[in-house]
């Protein structure tokens, strides 16, 4: 009895111990992530110009729907989001599923080339695509060669191709960092699971959509809402690739790689700023991230 | 299909892929080799052009300043960072609690906030530091981070309970117990932690973009994207900068390629 008394007093003060240990990411949190969180959703109700600051409530909110840019920039992000993050992911899992099958030879040196493009800085890769990508260089030179195109593409001048280019230069960069969660995945799922299922005779692509994809479903979902939400809030790339190519001002040819984040900045810092559309910009895309997430658990989840 | 041909198609396909993903590369320090014109062009043979490309970064865009800049920037949120987030993950797993849990949870759920929603508030923040166009304004908000937090407590999960009851019996206090037991014994993670917040904070973009102001303060990422989108940029001289920008991370990654994957394991280990 007392023995017991005696660890539950220590397990008190040991618990204590836990907020001295969270303390210091606790206060940056709250400084650094929580307050401006809290203060933007109030900065939200007013329009800002300058130091005048006059409440419009919902005022923002009604704005943004009838603004061109704000619906556009959306329009694209969509667009990528529902084009490119299915395309990496399948090719992530596949590239993971390939590179575990135990009878595959040079494994580490596959791995670590599909991987290399993590490491690279955003704004970096940016910049050699859309060199790679001009008119008359290296993707219309190759293309042309080989004889799969006769005119060079204007990659970068023609609104439909710049978002090509964006989706294979996302597509090039992060592909190979979300295998690496996946190959993590499959090392916890034992061998002997494949070897049974080969036993009964099933085929690959069986063993690929019975096995692999049920059991890595945690991971599936994980990689879904971190693609998802950096989709969502794609800078980098767009303001590297062809900003003010065509003219000084657009994102991309007529703005279609403008996004929600590069729109963001330029009311805050471009134009004359106002802080409180900003804000409330801001807000709406926290909503859908929160809307998509949801949705993306309910689907993946409920299955299980 | 027969075993050998699928097999065949696999590596052809493996190939291919592996080719794609390290063709920029070659392609980048080619470049830094050439002149802007062959650049554009797309050749693919080294050029003559290395010592000038580099002179022309050195002397004429400041480009010591700048690396000693982002270096400084870097080397700051890694060691805070790391230390900040592995005792919050540490805190989180060791010292469970109903309450330290909904705090965790409410912690997660700010990874999906879109930073741009912080920015402004952020720079009003740093303003009343004082810290607008100064390196710590970079660096302070950059060394909370959620994803190191997460990353950790999953880590700490699989650290066997039975050495810090021992250490405990013997006397140790809790920070003495994690410093000098727990922190040493798991390298891995230390190791694929400091690789993610050093690329973080490298290749920091927008944030950098939004406080620092002057030239002498710029990081090599700003420097690229300025020198890049101006009217008529000489290519071989971004390539020289990209390949420059791209090197440490390189460096490190592969010495420490290792640690990385066991660390990514076991975060992802139940």
């Amino acid at each position: 009895m007392s023995e017991k008394k005696k660890t539950r007093g220590l397990e008190h003060i040991w618990s204590k111990w836990g907020w001295v240990f969270i303390s210091l990411m606790l206060l940056g949190i709250i400084l650094f992530v929580f307050y401006p969180i809290a203060y933007s959703l109030y900065l939200s109700t007013f329009s800002t110009r300058g130091f005048l600051k006059t409440f419009v409530g919902f005022g923002n909110y009604i704005k943004l729907v009838q603004d061109t840019y704000f619906v556009l920039s959306l329009k694209n992000i969509l667009t990528i989001l529902v084009i490119q993050v299915p395309i990496m992911l399948f090719l992530a899992l596949i590239f993971a599923t390939l590179l575990n099958d135990p009878k595959i030879k040079f494994k580490g040196i596959y791995r670590t080339a599909l991987f290399l493009p993590a490491v690279t800085s955003l704004v970096a890769y940016t910049v050699i695509f859309r060199v790679m990508f001009s008119n008359d260089g290296l993707v219309n030179h190759v293309l042309m060669f080989v004889g799969i195109i006769k005119e060079p593409i204007r990659w970068l001048l023609d609104p439909f191709w710049a978002k090509v280019t964006l989706i294979v230069a996302l597509t090039w960069r992060w592909t190979g960092y979300n295998m690496m969660f996946y190959l993590a995945g499959l090392q916890n799922i034992p061998i002997e699971v494949y070897e049974a299922a080969e036993i009964d005779g099933a085929s690959k692509t069986v063993q690929f959509f019975k096995i692999t994809v049920p059991l890595l479903k945690p991971i599936i979902l994980f990689t879904t809402i971190t693609s998802t939400i950096g989709t969502l809030q794609l800078f980098d790339e767009p303001m590297n690739l062809a900003a003010g190519v065509v003219t000084g001002s657009s994102v991309g040819p007529g703005n279609s790689l403008l996004t929600p984040s590069v729109y963001i900045y330029n009311v805050c810092f471009k134009y004359s700023p106002n802080f409180g559309y900003a804000s409330a910009i801001s807000y709406v895309i926290v909503l859908i991230a929160a809307v998509l997430a949801f949705i993306q658990f309910k689907v993946v989840g409920e299955r299980e | 299909m027969s075993r050998k041909l699928r097999y065949t198609f696999i590596y052809i396909f493996l190939t291919i892929s592996a080719f794609i993903s390290v063709f920029p590369f070659y392609w980048m320090i080619v470049g830094s080799t050439n002149k802007s014109v062959d650049v554009l062009k797309g050749k693919l043979s080294f050029g003559t052009e290395f010592v000038e490309n580099f002179k022309n970064l050195w002397e004429n865009y400041n480009l010591g300043k700048v690396l000693v800049n982002s270096a400084k920037i870097s080397i700051f949120v890694v060691v805070f960072s790391i230390i900040v987030s592995s005792m919050a993950g540490y805190g989180f797993e060791i010292y469970s609690s109903k309450v330290r849990n909904k705090v965790y949870s409410a912690i997660l759920l700010t990874m999906m906030i879109p930073f741009a929603a912080l920015m402004v508030p952020l720079f009003r923040l740093m303003y009343f530091f004082n810290l607008i166009d100064s390196h710590w304004g970079v660096i302070l908000p950059m060394i909370p981070s959620v994803f190191l937090v997460f990353f950790f407590r999953q880590n700490f999960k699989q650290y066997p309970k039975e050495i810090i009851m021992a250490a405990r019996v013997d006397g140790a206090n809790e920070l003495r117990i994690f410093f000098s037991i727990v922190l040493p014994s798991m390298k891995s993670a230390y190791a694929a932690a400091a690789i993610y917040a050093f690329m973080t904070s490298w290749n920091a973009y927008l944030w950098p973009l939004v406080i620092i102001q002057s030239e002498q303060n710029k990081t090599i990422v700003l420097m690229i994207s300025s020198i890049a989108s101006g009217y008529t940029p000489d290519f071989g001289v971004v390539m020289m900068a990209v390949v420059i920008a791209t090197l440490p991370m390189l460096v490190v990654f592969f010495a420490l390629q290792k640690h990385f994957v066991q660390g990514v394991l076991g975060s992802v280990k139940q």
